[in-house]
């Protein structure tokens, strides 16, 4: 991140993909430019503002070995300037508008956007084109940027004793993928980090033959498009990249646990994860599967285990799982607890297990998976509320080899799943022999509830 | 964080957030326009039509919120806010959720010290359940004593956990600094103690104080017309008393001055200043809001981020802004660094202050900001219905009017460099109050 107005996306953690397509579709016109950019452009004619971002297929899970945190550090330097439009000329021209400009890196991409008027879009695609293969980087704006770097660092990982704990969950869960590494960086690699290392990370995948540019707002996708070509159409195409094969996970043999105590921590709480396939990996609706199985056990105050844990034994504060399926390798199912004070930790974590036990023993009922369907659909109509929620969904899935297409599809997709794949995932990927847990704990020393 | 005044902007409910934002509608491009209704029942709102989404956005605000709240039952109202989808009327708990599924209404309620606030969104086929649904969710709510006790005790739970939290400890501590016996020094969530008092009649009394037509503002956008927005805003509205019971909440006089530290092994320190404010009314007000913004808006261009962050790298960032609630106001900035250089970065942030006050601003930046406060209006306002129904209660709240967007765009454009000087002196020459939260964190640091 840029500077500190939305969180860092770490992929891993990512929530649902909600927001496709349901009756009636807006028109999305999806183009691709001789030089490779790919270009999508998604109508809103409801007020006058744009969005603009533009996606690398690049991000923290590319950086070389030992240079851990150099795409989110070159995503800071991309804001110091151009021969053409040097810096503080981008902000200086959005802040004007009463717009917005910002980035943000997660494993698998790094992002620049603007929110502004349309009258604005063709200057803002310029400001893109031309820092797309033209940055100038100063020596002297290295060193402190790191230090700012460094600050965020200290500021969104190292200050809080939850943030510290899921790096080193992180670590343990992904035993040979990247995403073993943080996006920010490990702080001793982030010190190490040069102008050099930043541009040769620059050179080798900012390109247009790179990049996907998503266009959400008050525009004609015509009128867009030839702006785009007269912007992002001027840039030579970069050398074709190889496809995008990180290092895999092996098979997991093992269960791990991973603990922090914390003079910090009052209440403990647990969070226990496993790997389970992407959208982009899975096979025979095991992503959407994924997804509704989240939903039965935690969306909403019917949920099984809000139902089980927090109202019938009201054993739990907190209760819930999450499935992260959008990184483009391998996904995320967690399930995670924090038990009311006169609890214990140990209790709770049976508890959510029986419940993921009893599921697979009897399964789901179709009156229930109904519900979780119809409010998945639901969610795809309320999100054509909101233009820059569209296209980040667009964005996502656009990164992660999924089409314009898969994205209308969605809830088709989510319609068939059935009782039997549902609790079918259950049994294939919760398996308690392969699952990775965090602890964090209120000092040894002292009494737990 | 209790904290109200740590990231300001952010923090506050967009609710109490007075004039930070509205529009200009570019003419030769899409437009919103607000219009105002009286719905059959005579109900007052503020609404726009728009049928690109089949869905129905509403939103509506009711004075008194958490500053109602009796002493000995602080967190009160927050506790309400948790209990309107825990059955109504007839309906228990689990039949009115099942029911909310069904009808495909999302709602949800909230309490800031000086509103309660309400939010629900619909599709427009199933418009007519969910319009009942929230009736009596408004109208009728059952508080039970078993729903009262599960969301007492996750709120109790969520206490518990940030028992050992120097953050939230140094957020009581600064709030009460500040207020001293005011009702805004209180924690919205309530203590362990007042949570355990209040009772189901509590709730009862406090709704029927709170939810009455008088101070109602409501706000509705989408896929329907007048007369479908007047029937709705009736059938969720109509029936509630005419006039609310409201205890009257005495001003605020913040204390300032004052220096306040938590020694804490941090990897950080976190810089807190607060200094007064400006009330809405004043006429200094806009010259405060373009200077603030000057300083501590959100971009990279404002005084205190170049100084601190571009120029000497000494923190990933600062913000701050005005903090303008029924009965106080403020001017709050913060910021966070490496404790080492925790001294410097105070001294850069109040030598950048002083030289505002000394020597005002630079006439570009100036003019920049004064167009990015008026061009941010449809960005940030009209952005999704969402935005549009929080600024049309908002703006009713405020006693604005429907085309307020033309008079602020005048008010901004009028601030003059010497306004901008002569209320930085008004503000900056008064001694903050700080609050600094890191390793070795001393009273006297704050003090320089």
């Amino acid at each position: 991140m840029h500077r500190p107005m939305i969180a860092l996306v770490a992929a891993l953690f990512t929530a649902l993909p909600v927001a496709a397509e349901e009756t009636p579709l807006p028109t999305v016109s999806h183009f691709m430019l001789e030089n490779g950019l790919e270009l999508v452009v998604i109508p809103d004619r409801r007020a006058p503002v744009v969005t603009h971002m533009v996606w690398y297929r690049t991000g923290a899970a590319d950086d070389p070995a030992g240079q851990s945190g150099v795409a989110h550090f070159l995503e800071h330097l991309m804001f110091k300037g151009t021969a053409k439009y040097p810096a503080g000329t981008l902000e200086s021209k959005v802040n004007e508008l009463g717009g917005e400009t910002n980035a943000f890196t997660n494993a698998d991409v790094t992002v620049y956007f603007q929110t502004v008027p349309p009258d604005a879009l063709a200057e803002m695609m310029d400001i893109e084109a031309d820092r797309m293969r033209n940055l100038v980087l100063a020596p002297e704006v290295i060193d402190s940027e790191r230090a700012v770097v460094l600050d965020e660092r200290r500021q969104r990982v190292d200050s809080q004793p939850r943030t510290i704990l899921s790096e080193a969950v992180n670590a343990t869960l992904y035993q040979n993928h990247p995403y073993r590494i943080p996006v920010i960086g490990w702080e001793h690699e982030i010190e190490t980090l040069s102008r050099e290392d930043a541009l040769a990370f620059y050179d080798r995948f900012y390109a247009p033959n790179n990049a996907l540019v998503i266009v959400a707002g008050d525009v004609d996708a015509e009128a867009v498009k030839a702006m785009a070509e007269t912007t992002y159409g001027k840039v030579e195409r970069g050398p074709d990249l190889p496809p995008r094969h990180r290092p895999e996970e092996p098979a997991a043999t093992t269960s791990r646990t991973v603990t922090l105590e914390d003079a910090r921590v009052s209440l403990p709480n647990f969070a226990r994860s496993w790997l389970v396939p992407s959208y982009r990996q899975a096979e025979n609706g095991e992503a959407e599967a994924l997804d509704v199985l989240s939903a039965i056990l935690s969306d909403g105050p019917q949920s099984r285990l809000y139902q089980a844990l927090v109202v019938k034994t009201g054993m739990a504060a907190q209760v819930g799982a999450a499935y992260g399926g959008s990184a483009l390798d391998d996904g995320t199912f967690t399930l995670y607890g924090v038990p009311r004070p006169g609890n214990t930790l140990d209790d709770l974590e049976k508890a959510v297990a029986t419940e993921v036990d009893e599921l697979i023993a009897n399964g789901i009922s179709e009156a229930e998976l109904e519900r979780v369907k119809t409010r998945f659909i639901r969610s795809t109509i309320f999100a054509q509320d909101d233009q820059s929620a569209m296209a980040q969904t667009y964005g996502t899935w656009l990164t992660t080899e999924r089409s314009v297409e898969d994205v209308a599809l969605w809830p088709d997709r989510i319609r068939a799943v059935t009782p039997e794949q549902v609790k079918a995932v259950a049994v294939k990927y919760l398996r308690p022999a392969v699952a990775v847990t965090g602890y964090l704990l209120p000092p040894a020393a002292e009494t737990k509830p | 964080m209790i904290a109200i005044f740590k990231n300001t902007r952010r923090a506050l409910p967009a609710l109490v957030a007075p004039l930070l934002a509205l529009a200009l509608a570019l003419p030769a491009q899409a437009e919103v326009a607000f219009k105002s209704i009286t719905s059959p029942g005579g109900i007052e709102a503020w609404m726009v039509e728009d049928y690109t989404v089949p869905i129905v956005t509403i939103g509506f605000a009711f004075e008194g919120g958490a500053a109602q709240d009796p002493t000995d039952k602080v967190g009160l109202a927050t506790l309400m806010s948790s209990l309107f989808d825990e059955g109504a009327g007839d309906l228990d708990s689990d039949a009115f959720q099942i029911k909310l599924d069904e009808a495909g209404l999302e709602m949800g309620f909230s309490a800031n010290f000086d509103y309660f606030a309400g939010f629900a969104r619909m599709l427009t086929d199933q418009k007519d359940d969910a319009t009942n649904l929230l009736a009596l969710a408004v109208n009728e709510p059952r508080f039970d004593q078993s729903a009262i006790d599960r969301m007492r005790d996750q709120i109790l739970a969520g206490l518990a956990a940030r028992k050992q939290d120097p953050g939230y400890a140094a957020g009581r501590l600064w709030n009460e600094t500040l207020f001293g016996n005011h009702p805004y020094a209180r924690p919205l969530e309530g203590t362990e103690a007042s949570l355990k008092t209040i009772t189901a009649d509590d709730l009862r009394q406090f709704h029927k104080d709170i939810f009455a037509r008088k101070t109602l503002k409501v706000g509705i956008v989408g896929a329907l017309d007048e007369a479908a927005a007047g029937k709705m805003i009736d059938a969720i509205f109509s029936k509630l008393p005419a006039e609310p019971k409201l205890a009257e909440i005495p001003p605020a006089p913040l204390s300032f001055g004052q220096e306040v530290a938590v020694d804490y092994p941090l990897p950080q320190t976190s810089i807190n200043l607060a200094y007064p404010g400006v009330v809405e009314t004043d006429p200094d007000y806009f010259p405060a809001f373009v200077m603030t913004e000057m300083l501590a808006g959100g971009s990279l261009l404002s005084e205190l981020n170049v100084e601190v962050r571009e120029k000497r790298g000494l923190s990933y960032g600062v913000s701050g802004g005005l903090v303008n609630l029924a009965e106080a106001e403020a001017l709050t900035i913060g910021t966070s660094t490496r404790p080492d250089q925790a001294n410097e970065a105070i001294e850069v942030m109040r030598t950048t202050l002083a030289k505002m006050a000394a020597d005002g601003p630079d006439p570009a930046a100036l003019e920049r900001t004064k167009r990015y406060l008026v061009g941010a209006y449809p960005i940030n306002q009209l952005r999704s219905s969402v935005a549009i129904a929080t600024t049309m209660v908002s703006q009713q709240i405020e006693g604005l009017p429907l085309d307020y967007v033309v008079e602020r765009q005048q008010s901004i454009e009028a601030v003059t460099a010497e306004q901008v000087q002569a209320v930085a002196k008004r503000i900056f020459e008064a001694e903050p109050s700080v609050l600094i939260v890191g390793p070795g964190a001393k009273e006297e640091d704050a003090a320089k």
